[in-house]
């Protein structure tokens, strides 16, 4: 394949994950939809008992086990033939949303793959805002997917797959560029070690970031015991899958930030620590998830107070990525400018000279 | 999935040293309230200090002073960029200076802050090493008397006797390297002290990590020299065009090294959608890494600095340096030789001065631009259409008079002093221009001289700098992630097995405590009552 006709995949992948991520969120939202009139203790164990998992910890082996999914569940659910109906209406496009959102991040990853296959020399698709976002996303969902059954993510669902859709039409309508070779700053084997760590911890932040904003819903309103808020597990599970996640993504963001990133810089740029703008942020949303995992274990500042600085630590991470590069100049990590010589054709005036 | 084994970090149980507010009041009761002696009023600070919360503060605040410096712009990062704001910004610039947001990271307020911190840190961590370090010494705790009442819990029946019983589970939680505790009716074992080790680790190389980021600050040096392709340098403090030296730094220190730029390489995108951006530089250098060792040849790249002892050298600019030459009015060469211009961008425009204050009868100065590919558009005036030279031209402005060289103060060898100069004038009174292509010459008005450009040459902008410290940083924060993954993951698990007569032959209670605060104890109890003595096979009460 020549490299044009990868770039057309690519596009076309990335095009084709849009319309099936679209179709999931559908599938989700009827299901969503469908729940209004199954009870909580019906739409609770469709939910892959995640409410379970987490009320005893004696119960750990139970909900593992139990959390195979909706399809065993189902048949526990007995009641009026419209409950009936419903709640096997739910399970269906449950699992529907489940394959599509599957399906469409294997699409994504052809989309990835593609766009690194379309550069000549061929390379990781994370060169610019554009690929940076693709692969930010894809990330998002794949942990989803991947975090689905242990932790019965069912109800985080529409919003990951909602999520994933607004910034792939973000990513295509306003970030898009065609696809070139790397600037030569850029181009070192630290750009997929360094880049790659930083989207995994993104992404996880993320959705340890969505899961603390479902938490902080949950816990100041208990909910009704039918509708989709009802299968939201209780807030000391969330507050649990919440840590797990960013336990996963600190010591990632750890390594990303404070070993590669000042490797990588001090082999470019001369400084392994040059208070850059985005090297500052870096260590702000370190700082901020550092609080946040002190802050659980300090009394008076467990459970809300914690969930207000993971969603804060969210915040400063999404801040340094989308504000550092359009807003700040100076800058060296500021790719948001199609053509940048990186450092190399920035000279500044030596001061005097006689 | 890492996650799987995660759990809570120590919820209820606070560390040592971290007191709690209440138990402090308990102690001062017998006094009246506010009474305090000095030394109480000292402990009270440090308590305060030291408290999880006043860390958790701190770290905040920490965070939120870290934000200037990432808007303003810092005079120890861009220092050009720093007097072009403060010429921007007349009013705000002393209020600003007062504040030290220019110098943000070195100001009073940042490092009162993270030096609070480190304070803290030390506080916590002191402590907590004592009573780590009994804790590792002590053995397992006893049974409690009523293991039913623990979370996690099991029971079974049967014939086998109580030694026995507890033997086997001895012997099968040392195998699952418990650290095992045999009492007469019971077995306590432990595992997981490891835990606490790598969250003092963590903090303690914090400290590490703080240690080797001042070294490199007090002892390093970082410094800049443009080099026209050709010419040598050798490392001295004479050498560098601008040179920001730690503030405990010794010019002894520098290693004594030497190199030339012999030629320079660079690749220009001439399609695509990146076309005309430069590529793939390469500054092929001779160096000796000390005056009397051998020539050794090096390919200076970007990514990939030359190493000299504990220097480094990176290529980090390049740029043209036309060949100008001035001849005055009585034909001496007033001025000859390549001239740094420095491009202001993309397409290597480049502005630049070049001086002859000892051209006769008057004093030549020019400046103007570099075209490295000149084109001419209506509306734009001249411009460079790419960056390569492939159509070099230079365009100046011809000034005479006292170019304020003479009292011998320094002076930018980019700026033309202007103050008491003269704009060189056709006699129709319009601007005389040098407008020339390589090889070509131009005689000035007024017979003051001539001025040709010979050709082209390009130069390396190259960074130098020794960061002593680099290291012991990298070795902290390598350290740190260690002892974080410890800290993280490893779960800190008590397991306790009891085996008790009773009328209908032995009855054994196993229970465990995952002392990180939940967890999945009901999987663990469950693996090893199923590998102890007389189990039940496959099935658990």
């Amino acid at each position: 394949m020549t490299d044009a006709a990868w770039e057309t995949l690519s596009n076309q992948a990335v095009a084709a994950c849009g319309v099936v991520y679209f179709l999931a969120l559908l599938a989700h939202l009827v299901e969503w939809s469908s729940m209004r009139r199954v009870p909580a203790a019906a739409a609770a164990v469709s939910a892959a008992s995640g409410a379970s998992a987490g009320t005893a910890a004696s119960a750990g082996t139970a909900a593992r086990a139990e959390g195979g999914g909706p399809t065993g569940a189902v048949a526990v659910a007995t009641g009026p033939g419209t409950t009936t109906a419903a709640v096997r209406r739910t399970a269906l496009f449950g699992r529907l949303g489940l394959l599509l959102t599957g399906i469409a991040c294997a699409v994504h990853a052809v989309g990835l793959f593609g766009r690194g296959m379309a550069a000549d020399p061929n390379r990781v698709p994370w060169g610019n805002m554009y690929e940076f976002t693709l692969s930010g996303t894809f990330v998002v969902v794949l942990f989803y997917l991947v975090l689905h059954r242990r932790f019965a993510l069912d109800w985080m669902a529409p919003i990951v797959v909602s999520f994933a859709l607004a910034l792939l039409m973000v990513a295509v309508i306003w970030l898009y560029e065609p696809v070139a070779p790397l600037t030569e700053a850029l181009e070192s084997y630290w750009l997929v070690i360094h880049v790659v760590s930083a989207i995994l911890a993104t992404g996880a932040f993320t959705l340890g970031g969505i899961t603390s904003a479902v938490y902080l819903l949950k816990e100041k309103r208990p909910g009704p015991s039918t509708g989709p808020l009802a299968r939201i597990p209780e807030p000391a599970v969330l507050d649990r899958i919440s840590y797990r996640i960013h336990a996963f993504a600190f010591p990632v963001w750890t390594f990303a930030v404070l070993i590669t990133g000042p490797i990588w810089a001090h082999q470019a740029w001369s400084s392994y620590w040059n208070w850059d703008p985005k090297e500052v942020w870096a260590f702000i949303t370190w700082v901020v998830y550092a609080a946040y995992l002190h802050a659980r274990s300090t009394a008076g500042w467990k459970g809300r107070n914690a969930a207000l600085l993971a969603l804060l630590g969210l915040a400063t991470l999404w801040f340094n990525f989308v504000g550092i590069n359009y807003f700040s100049s100076t800058s060296q990590h500021s790719y948001a400018a199609p053509v940048l010589g990186a450092a190399v054709v920035e000279v500044d005036a030596p001061p005097a000279r006689l | 999935m890492i996650t799987q084994n995660t759990d809570e970090p120590v919820s209820d149980e606070r560390p040592q040293g971290h007191v709690d507010s209440a138990e402090r009041d308990a102690r001062r009761d017998e006094r009246r309230p506010g009474e305090l002696t000095p030394r109480e009023m000292l402990r009270w600070a440090w308590r305060q200090l030291t408290s999880m919360r006043t860390a958790l503060i701190l770290l905040l605040l920490l965070a939120l002073a870290a934000i200037p410096g990432s808007i303003v712009p810092q005079s120890g990062v861009d220092s050009l960029k720093t007097s072009r704001w403060q010429d921007a910004h007349p009013k705000l610039t002393p209020v600003y200076e007062r504040l030290g947001l220019f110098a943000v990271y070195d100001s009073p307020w940042f490092s009162a802050i993270y030096l609070l911190l480190m304070v803290s840190l030390v506080g916590c961590i002191v402590p907590r090493t004592f009573v780590y370090w009994r804790a590792l010494r002590a053995a397992p705790p006893r049974a409690p008397r009523n293991l039913g009442r623990l979370p996690d819990h099991a029971a079974y029946r049967t014939e086998v006797a109580v030694g026995d019983v507890l033997a086997g589970a001895a012997t099968e939680l040392r195998r699952r390297r418990y650290r095992v505790v045999v009492a007469a009716d019971a077995v306590s074992a432990e595992k997981g002290y490891l835990r606490e080790a790598g969250n003092l680790l963590f903090h303690l190389s914090v400290l590490v990590v703080l240690v080797g980021f001042a070294m490199g600050g007090l002892f390093g040096y970082k410094g800049g020299v443009i080099l026209v392709v050709g010419n040598g340098f050798s490392n001295n403090l004479t050498q560098y065009d601008d040179f920001v030296p730690g503030s405990l730094f010794r010019p002894d220190d520098m290693e004594p090294f030497s190199f030339s730029v012999d030629s320079f390489d660079v690749d220009w995108l001439t399609s695509g959608p990146r076309k005309g951006m430069a590529r793939a530089f390469s500054s092929h250098l001779t160096y000796r890494e000390t005056p009397t060792s051998g020539d050794q040849r090096y390919d200076l790249r970007v990514n990939h600095p030359l190493t000299v002892g504990d220097t480094e050298v990176f290529l980090i600019g390049h740029g043209y340096a036309p060949v100008i030459t001035i001849r005055d009015g009585d034909g001496q060469v007033a001025y000859s030789g390549p001239t740094i211009f420095l491009p202001t961008d993309q397409t290597f425009r480049s502005f630049g001065v070049v001086k002859a204050p000892d051209a006769e009868p008057i004093q030549i100065g020019l400046e103007g631009e570099f075209y490295p590919t000149y084109a001419f558009g209506h509306e734009t005036g001249p411009y460079s259409a790419f960056g390569n030279a492939l159509n070099p031209a230079i365009s100046m402005l011809v000034h005479t008079g006292d170019l304020g060289m003479d009292d011998g103060s320094p002076q930018s060898v980019y700026a033309l002093d202007k103050s008491r100069t003269n704009l060189l004038t056709k006699p129709d009174g319009s601007m005389f221009r040098v407008d020339l292509q390589p090889g070509k010459s131009v005689d000035l008005p007024n017979g003051l001289g001539s001025v040709s450009f010979d050709g082209v040459e390009r130069w390396n902008k190259i960074q130098i700098s020794q960061t002593p410290g680099k290291e012991i940083a990298l070795a902290g924060v390598v350290l740190a992630l260690l002892g974080l993954l410890g800290s993280l993951f490893i779960r800190p698990r008590r397991v306790w097995v009891r085996a008790r007569e009773d009328t209908d032959g032995t009855l054994v209670e196993a229970a465990a405590l995952d002392r990180s605060g939940g967890g999945d104890t009901a999987v663990v109890i469950a693996d090893i009552v199923a590998a102890l003595p007389g189990a039940p096979t496959k099935e658990k009460s």
